[in-house]
């Protein structure tokens, strides 16, 4: 195992970027905070900035127009980092598979801009915070 | 409102950790005095409408609760409203009933959160924590009747697709009391506070002629002095079975609007234990056999306002056209009334006041008139925590305390 994937398992701080989700996903992001999961606990940590980021929780099914943005918001991020597509939208766009100004999934606009990125999911529709956890520390376990 | 483009925009931090949706506010100010706000939106389009078009419609429901995921009861519910009235079937009472409670359930749910949120905003951590804390025994309600914690998609065009089962009714009214108590102190504590009364009122004005006039719904008109409710004005569902009152205060500023959502928060209790203690036997659902060609609308008063949903269909399975209309829409353009004139600290409040599916306030870059960033919406949540730490020390007063019993 390479020092820097050591390091990165300690105490991931995570970044959540919305592409265009319905709230849902991100709503039990936040919960994952809050008294009942208290995922600081585990040292997990949400960050203001992707720059301090080392793990992405992506929701939502991205739009044409949230594309540049997740971009540039992986580019941002110092690598490795691992990018956590949460919940059913994310993963295969979901219920809005056939919209016309959905251009996703998350996993696509990754891989094309960075072909070794490390890609977790977490399926649910919304996923409970206790996936979201465990989907958390399971890609963290096999890294 | 009016467009600054040609200013140079830097928009920094484009997601907050606890600002969920991607919309873009540019705020013009003078010194500390905003003086022109423009929006943009369109970040989060799914072209929901239009894929619509494409299902039958007894899946739209699924898609339309994903509208947004804190109205996932209301929205299917007004398009299932819709699809009714246009094929002329009437639900069984019980089902009339369970979609009341389920409703009421969300808007406990939904106007905790906001305080939570609103309680951040201005510094009060504490508070975020506690009223999140008390919505998860209405998340875990909403699970064990529905089977998912959101997005239920409990409402079928003819009835529902889940019952309330007797065995947990005991166990609902009780955790019902529990969040009544927990309310009754974070209300207590919240109303109380000398400080949030200095930090909070007289705070981003909507007068009422400009609620009117932006034709705002929901608790953003009811906190300025606007008595609409669809509840009562065109009742759905079993309001009109029930007893409750609809809550209006005059005043129009951030405090107005919060003592609404704290108050309909008893309220949707009230209707719920209500409804739970007169809950009808019977069915659940009738048998549809096939919608008719015609069109319809139907609403229903979501936690943030009126929600509005047209439905067209040709005869066929899939309805040819459906138009939504989500409260954010008409509350989203009274900023331009309220923030203008408002010192930059108070903007973020302004915004959430609005409780604009909270999502808002996000992605905010502030333009001096001369063109210069000043700053950006990390900066603006530190400077509503400042004015609020200033006001503490000014009038000497402790602030919130929350105590359990
Ligand atoms: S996966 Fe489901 S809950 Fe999550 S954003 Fe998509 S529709 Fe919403």
């Amino acid at each position: 195992m390479s020092w820097n994937i050591w390091a990165l398992k300690k105490s991931p701080w995570v970044f959540h970027v919305n592409t265009g989700a319905c709230n849902n996903c991100d709503i039990e992001i936040v919960n994952c905070l809050t008294p009942k999961f208290d995922v600081e606990r585990f040292g997990i940590k949400l960050v203001g900035s992707p720059r301090h980021a080392d793990a992405l929780l992506v929701t939502g099914a991205v739009t044409a127009q949230a594309r540049p943005r997740l971009e540039e918001v992986y580019r941002q991020t110092p690598k490795p980092c691992v990018v956590f597509a949460i919940g059913a939208c994310a993963c295969d766009r979901g219920i809005f598979h056939n919209s016309y100004h959905v251009v996703g999934p998350v996993d696509k606009i990754i891989k094309a801009i960075d072909p070794d990125a490390i890609i977790a999911y977490v399926p649910g529709c919304p996923p409970k915070p206790e996936a979201i956890i465990s989907g958390v520390v399971k890609a963290l376990a096999v890294l | 409102m009016k467009k600054t483009i040609g200013k140079p925009v830097l928009a920094v931090g484009p997601f907050h950790p606890l600002q969920e949706e991607i919309e873009f506010f540019q705020l013009t100010i003078d010194g500390e005095i905003v003086t022109d706000i423009d929006v943009r939106i369109s970040y989060n389009h799914r072209g929901i409408e239009k894929i619509s078009e494409t299902l039958q419609y007894d899946q739209v429901p699924f898609l339309v609760s994903r509208i947004c995921g804190i109205c996932s009861a209301s929205h299917p519910l007004a398009y299932v409203q819709a699809v009714e009235e246009m094929a002329d079937i009437t639900p069984p009472d019980r089902a009339m009933y369970i979609r009341t409670i389920i409703n009421e359930l969300e808007r406990i749910h939904s106007h905790l959160l906001w305080v939570g949120l609103g309680g951040h905003f201005i510094g009060y951590d504490t508070v975020f924590m506690w009223a999140w804390k008390y919505r998860e025994p209405v998340l875990e309600l909403l699970e064990e009747i529905t089977g998912n914690r959101n997005n239920y998609g409990n409402v079928k065009v003819g009835g529902c697709r889940e019952d309330i089962k007797d065995e947990i009714i005991p166990r609902m009214l009780k955790e019902l009391e529990t969040v009544e108590r927990k309310t009754d102190m974070l209300t207590n504590a919240i109303l109380d506070d000398p400080v949030l009364h200095a930090r909070l009122k007289g705070v981003g004005i909507l007068t009422r002629e400009d609620a009117i006039k932006c034709a705002v719904t929901g608790p953003t008109a009811r906190g300025s002095g606007v008595d609409i409710d669809v509840r009562r004005d065109d009742p759905y569902a079993a309001y009109s079975d029930l007893d409750w009152k609809v809550i209006v205060q005059p005043e129009g500023d951030v405090f107005a609007k919060a003592v609404v959502r704290l108050l309909e928060t008893f309220e949707a209790i009230k209707i719920i234990r209500q409804a739970l203690n007169k809950l009808p036997g019977g069915p659940i659902a009738v048998e549809v056999k096939d919608i008719p060609a015609g069109e319809a609308v139907g609403h229903v008063e979501a936690p943030r306002g009126e929600t509005f949903h047209y439905v067209r269909g040709d005869g066929g399975n899939t309805p040819v056209r459906h138009k939504v209309r989500a409260p954010s829409y008409v509350n989203v353009p009274s900023f331009a009334a309220s923030c203008i004139g408002q010192s930059i600290s108070d903007v973020t409040l302004t915004l959430a006041s609005v409780d604009p599916c909270y999502s808002c306030t996000e992605r905010i870059a502030v333009i001096d008139s001369d063109n210069k960033i000043v700053c950006d919406y990390n900066m603006l949540v530190k400077l509503s925590r400042e004015k609020t730490q200033r006001i503490k020390e000014e009038s000497g007063l402790e602030g919130i305390t929350l105590k359990e019993e």
